[in-house]
């Protein structure tokens, strides 16, 4: 059965990119050992020999046209955003390194 | 960050230790449109003036695979001797960062579309080596950041950055190869010249720009090393930013000769991603990744998978043009070159050039001679690629005809190519813009002749004599008082004449 | 027809969407004059209620007299042209704001329409405005909106079910006679069970989920709500059919939902099999919802249809698939709200780091629930769990999917009771998200196989006087199955009350 420690919720909200409170992390470390407690007969249910299905429809090779279609225009794009310079999104400065 | 890494002589490296890669190379198809969604695929527009909703990210956008991208990496892969998936699936590669509008890449993880084939790889001898390829699939690229307020654009001290996501969506094929062992100190050339290969296949197909310099082709160097005869793998380093073919075999080097000393000093290496400066040839550590990569791949939910029929993969198995080797195969016989011949060709970058100035009229020979020679010497000279300079096959084929009638003699026609080349436009305007001609004036020639005589007197007195041979010094001395103009053939024969010998 | 419904013309708000559409298209009304109605009786009664986020007045007043245009001037007119409709709040419009019940999109406008809002218009649909739900669709009672719970109009005190309790609260109190929600796990069907109305998801893939603010994209479905089969019907058939910009769109004819609902409502159910899920009742079901359950099956019967029981062993698994399914597909997909593009930004103070403000904003800008479950999904896809979890339960979705298969080789279509319960109170279940979640135990196996199912008022339960829901389950693509058995079903069981289930919906407060 699952434990998930405060460590652990950490590391996810780090993953998750969520800034938890520390009473958060309590609170979330008790409610996923309680819901994956409860989840984790699916362990016990389906057997090595039973693909998985990760889509209801049995559709292949559905494609598009590689033809143009008109887009947004630039203030379009740009109308939601929540910093602009240049006729680019402006964001905070960036610490890692791209992956 | 120590500022210069202690590196061994590259002797030292490769009788310590075996050299082992994984190259990874990444191509933006030339597709119209992007991989998801309708938005145009051309380089170098506005900033955000080729997004969508899909390609921004927006709340309930969703993608539809682009056909004409498949297309193009089953060919890729049938090119690369690969074997195509019978299905196939896109997943979500899941981390977050603000050039990447979803926070995921859709790309493909354990179910890439073509998988297991090979590039045979000339090396600079002419020698052909063998590059196993793990896989190749598609996936989507990231948008563009702008980082200003740092030093040269870095990221690093930057205060804020610019996104542009007109690149964000771009069809990829990454193509990965296996484990290439057995290179011994032909490792960083084997890199380079599987880069190359790579690069030929992918603009014979016209699949790709693969320029480079525009990143529309990347490379990514895993290098290790292997204690000599251990067979055990090191642990690599990926090297990054390398942005020409010449970085490619540089980077290899630099990484072997770093990892050597690293070693044998005792140290470890570290698993981690290091970026090529070019300035310095030499490589520096990225940035730790604050937290560890976990990718949560899953099967990407809004696509369906991808099974191509055999029938349509035999229909794009006949859309393949000729490749680079079958060709090089080909023109060797045709144009009856020698090996030796065929690899400058090869080197030089001027199969292609060549080939098409033959097509526009020149012969092979007179073609080859001038991309081959004069032309790369001129592209060195310029510091670009053959292809780059501003002269075109026909220019050239056009250039051997003009010699070929006799309208130009060799020392004329570099003098219209070079006019070619300054931009003065065709061959034919250069010529009568600069008044170059062949001085076929024979009273015009005969002054200069008899001047000549006169001042060689004992020369002309030899050739009187019966010596022949000695009327190249005149002639030499008439070219040089025509500037060359004239055609050196006729001024032979009237120095000839003039001292009776016909 | 009587009604219950005044602040408006009471007589056009308690008709039905084909009822209106018959008038507006006779000409003994107009489409401006039912959407005025409409809208009057939103703002009399929705403070109460709070079914929507946002009323579009003026756009909904102009679509109106565009109907109106369109039909003085001749052309073809469909079925539900000058019709008003209630939006869930996370289909994408392009006049309206689109929040998805989320602090995170507070001030977001789309710079498009979803496929659905596009075929609405088409349709001359008038869309009134967006409404309530739980944010991003997670959550069963309509709390977890950022921008405060929608009220049962059958007791005020108590949910209206969720995501999309403020569609179903919005056609019971009747200011909306059509409405759009999405079910992803029972989001449609579990609020039309707890408010009396009627739900339908649609076979996955046959409405298109462009412009549908995705929350597990393997599962949702956006689908007509009404208050009777034919009105669903008629709406199911705008919004359905193939479209380009969905991969995951099926490109077929859609089912002739509405002929079936007329075929249906004739009474006559001879020859078609019904199958009882035997899971789906005993222990933790409440009595009045067993009752109610077991007197529809007898009035199916009595309607000449073949009655069995049939056994699908994986449903009561398919919860905790879900549980881990939905939760994982919703770490990826709302990974998206980031303050980069769009959307809330937080903490940007000119000293912050991007990767700062991106957790800031995220923390700040999602509630408890959508924080609760993107955790629970990152976990279930990280290295390490993804097999044990996620990879297990992709595995009994097939399980859930055979059963089904297997099912329907014995019988036309699967009933069980749309909830266990009817609609508990407000802030009962808050803290306790598993007895949350078992709101949805019955809804979620269609989800994971993709089938249509339709959630049909089977009355009210005995001991609390709430509105309790019938289940019917189709295999993919068969969706007139539905309609054809909810509208004899709906039928029958008028003519035994003598009236709709809505006409004993308690009158409401008017504000003015
Ligand atoms: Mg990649
Ligand atoms: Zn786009």
């Amino acid at each position: 059965m699952p434990t998930i420690s405060r460590d652990e919720v950490a590391h996810l909200a780090g993953l998750a990119r969520l800034a938890v409170t520390e009473a958060e992390l309590d609170t979330f470390a008790g409610q996923l050992d309680d819901i994956l407690d409860s989840v984790a007969k699916v362990n016990e249910v389906a057997a090595e020999d039973i693909p998985p299905t990760s889509h209801a429809v049995p559709l292949t090779n559905v494609f598009r046209e590689d033809v143009v279609r008109p887009g947004l225009s630039r203030e379009q794009a740009l109308a939601n955003a929540p910093a602009t310079e240049e006729n680019r999104f402006r964001v905070p400065r960036i610490l890692s390194e791209e992956a | 960050m120590t500022a210069v890494a202690e590196i061994m002589d590259y002797d030292e490296v490769l009788e310590r230790f075996d050299p082992v890669l994984g190259l990874e190379v990444h191509v933006e198809l030339s597709t119209d449109t992007k991989m998801f969604c309708g938005c145009p695929n051309f380089f170098g527009s506005d900033p955000n003036t080729q997004v969508c909703p899909v390609c921004l990210g927006m709340p309930g956008a969703l993608p539809v695979v682009n056909g004409k991208a498949v297309e193009s990496a089953i060919r890729i892969g049938l090119a690369l001797n690969c074997e195509v998936a019978e299905q196939c699936r896109f997943a979500r590669k899941n981390y977050f960062y603000p050039d990447m509008p979803k926070n995921f890449q859709t790309s493909q993880y354990d179910e890439p579309i073509v998988f297991e084939g090979h590039l045979d790889v000339v090396l600079d001898d002419g020698e052909t080596f063998r590059v196993g390829i793990e896989r190749a699939h598609m996936e989507e690229d990231t948008g563009k950041s702008l980082h200003v307020g740092g030093a040269d654009g870095r990221i690093h001290g930057a205060e804020h950055s610019l996104l542009d996501y007109n690149r964000a969506g771009v069809p990829l094929i990454e193509i990965v190869t296996k484990p290439i062992t057995g290179a011994g100190h032909r490792a960083p050339e084997v890199a380079r010249a599987y880069v190359t290969a790579l690069r030929d296949l992918l603009r014979s197909m016209h699949v790709s720009d693969v320029r480079m310099d525009q990143g529309s082709l990347r490379c990514d160097a895993n290098v290790s090393l292997s204690p000599k005869g251990s067979g055990e793998f090191g642990t690599r380093t990926e090297t990054k930013n390398v942005n020409s073919l010449r970085s490619v075999e540089r980077a290899v080097r630099y990484e072997m000769r770093r990892h050597a000393a690293v070693l044998a000093s005792g140290g470890e290496i570290v698993q981690e991603t290091r970026h090529f400066d070019e300035s310095t040839a030499s490589t520096s550590s990225g940035r730790p990744k604050e937290t560890a990569e976990d990718y949560r791949y899953f099967p990407e939910p809004d696509l369906v998978p991808i099974a191509p029929s055999q029938e349509w993969v035999e229909q794009l198995r006949t859309t393949l043009p000729e490749l680079p080797w079958q060709r090089r195969r080909r023109v060797q016989q045709d144009w009856q070159l020698s090996d030796e011949e065929l690899r400058d060709l090869v080197n030089a970058g001027a199969l292609d050039l060549v080939a098409a100035t033959v097509d526009a009229g020149a012969s092979p020979a007179e073609a080859r001679s001038w991309w081959v020679a004069y032309l790369s010497q001129q592209a060195n000279e310029r510091g670009v690629d053959l292809a780059s300079l501003p002269i075109t096959p026909e220019q050239v084929a056009r250039v051997v005809e003009l010699v070929g009638e006799g309208t130009l003699t060799h020392k004329l026609a570099r003098q219209v190519v070079d006019g070619v080349l300054a931009g003065k436009g065709d061959p034919d305007e250069v010529v009568a813009a600069e008044g170059i001609e062949v001085v076929s004036d024979d009273s015009a020639l005969q002054s200069a002749i008899d001047e000549a005589l006169a001042a060689q007197p004992d020369v002309a007195d030899k050739i009187r004599g019966g010596k022949v041979q000695a009327a190249g010094a005149i002639v030499g001395a008439v070219m040089k008082a025509t500037q060359g103009q004239a055609d050196a053939k006729r001024v032979r024969e009237l120095v000839l004449a003039s001292c009776g010998q016909e | 027809m009587t009604s219950t419904a005044s602040g408006g013309d009471a007589e056009l708000t308690g008709l039905s969407a084909s009822e209106l559409a018959a008038k507006i298209s006779a000409g003994e009304t107009s489409s401006e004059e039912v959407t005025r109605a409409h809208l009057d009786r939103i703002a009399a009664v929705d403070p109460e209620v709070h079914a929507f986020l946002h009323v579009d007045a003026d756009g909904a007043v102009e679509a109106a007299r565009g109907a109106d245009e369109a039909r003085s001037a001749g052309g073809a007119a469909s079925p539900l042209a000058g019709v008003p409709l209630a939006l869930k709040d996370v289909l994408t419009t392009s006049d309206m704001p689109t929040t998805c019940g989320s602090k995170m999109l507070e001030d977001w406008t789309s710079p498009y329409d979803s496929t659905v809002v596009q075929r609405l218009r088409a349709a001359g649909v008038v869309v009134l405005g967006k409404t309530n739900m739980d944010e991003f669709a997670m959550g069963s009672s309509t709390e977890n909106s950022a921008y405060g719970p929608t009220r049962n109009p059958w007791d005020t005190d108590r949910v209206p079910g969720g995501s999309g309790g403020g569609s179903s609260a919005a056609l019971a109190a009747f200011e909306a006679p059509l409405a759009i929600g999405t079910d992803t796990g029972g989001s449609i069907r579990q609020p039309a069970a707890v408010t009396g109305t009627v739900g339908v998801k649609p076979t996955y893939g046959g409405v298109s989920r462009h412009g549908l603010v995705a929350f597990s994209s393997s599962l949702d479905q956006a689908g007509p709500c009404g208050r009777t089969v034919l009105d669903a019907a008629l709406l199911h058939e705008v919004i359905a059919g193939h479209d380009p910009m969905d991969a995951t769109s099926i490109d077929a004819p859609v089912p002739r939902v509405t002929a079936a609902a007329r075929e249906g409502a004739a009474g006559d159910l001879r020859g078609v099999r019904v199958g009882v899920v035997r899971e789906f009742g005993g222990q933790g079901y409440q009595e009045g919802v067993q009752q109610s359950f077991r007197a529809a099956v007898d009035q199916l019967t009595e309607l000449g249809a073949e009655v069995v029981e049939v056994s699908c062993p994986h449903f009561e698994h398919a919860l905790s698939a879900y549980y881990l399914i939905a939760p994982s597909e919703c770490s990826s997909n709302l990974a998206r709200f980031d303050a980069m593009r769009y959307g809330l930004r937080v903490g940007d103070d000119g000293s912050r780091s991007t990767e700062e403000v991106m957790s800031l904003t995220r923390e700040a800008g999602f509630g408890p629930e959508v924080k609760r479950r993107i955790m629970l999904g990152t976990y279930a896809l990280s290295a390490g769990y993804y097999e044990a979890y996620y990879g297990q339960a992709q595995k009994v979705r097939t399980l859930v999917t055979r059963d089904f298969a297997a099912a329907f080789e014995q019988v036309d279509v699967l009933v069980s009771p749309t909830t266990p319960t009817t609609a508990f109170r407000i802030g009962e279940r808050v803290e306790d998200p598993m007895a949350m979640y078992l709101a949805d135990l019955c809804t979620i196996p269609s989800n994971l196989a993709g089938n249509a199912s339709m959630s049909v008022p089977s009355g009210l339960s005995a001991e609390d006087g709430l509105p309790v829901g019938l289940q019917i389950m189709a295999p993919p693509m068969a969706d007139d199955r539905l309609y054809r058995i909810g509208a004899a079903y709906e039928t029958a069981r008028d003519a035994a009350t003598g009236g709709t289930l809505l006409d004993r919906v308690p009158r409401l407060e008017v504000a003015s």
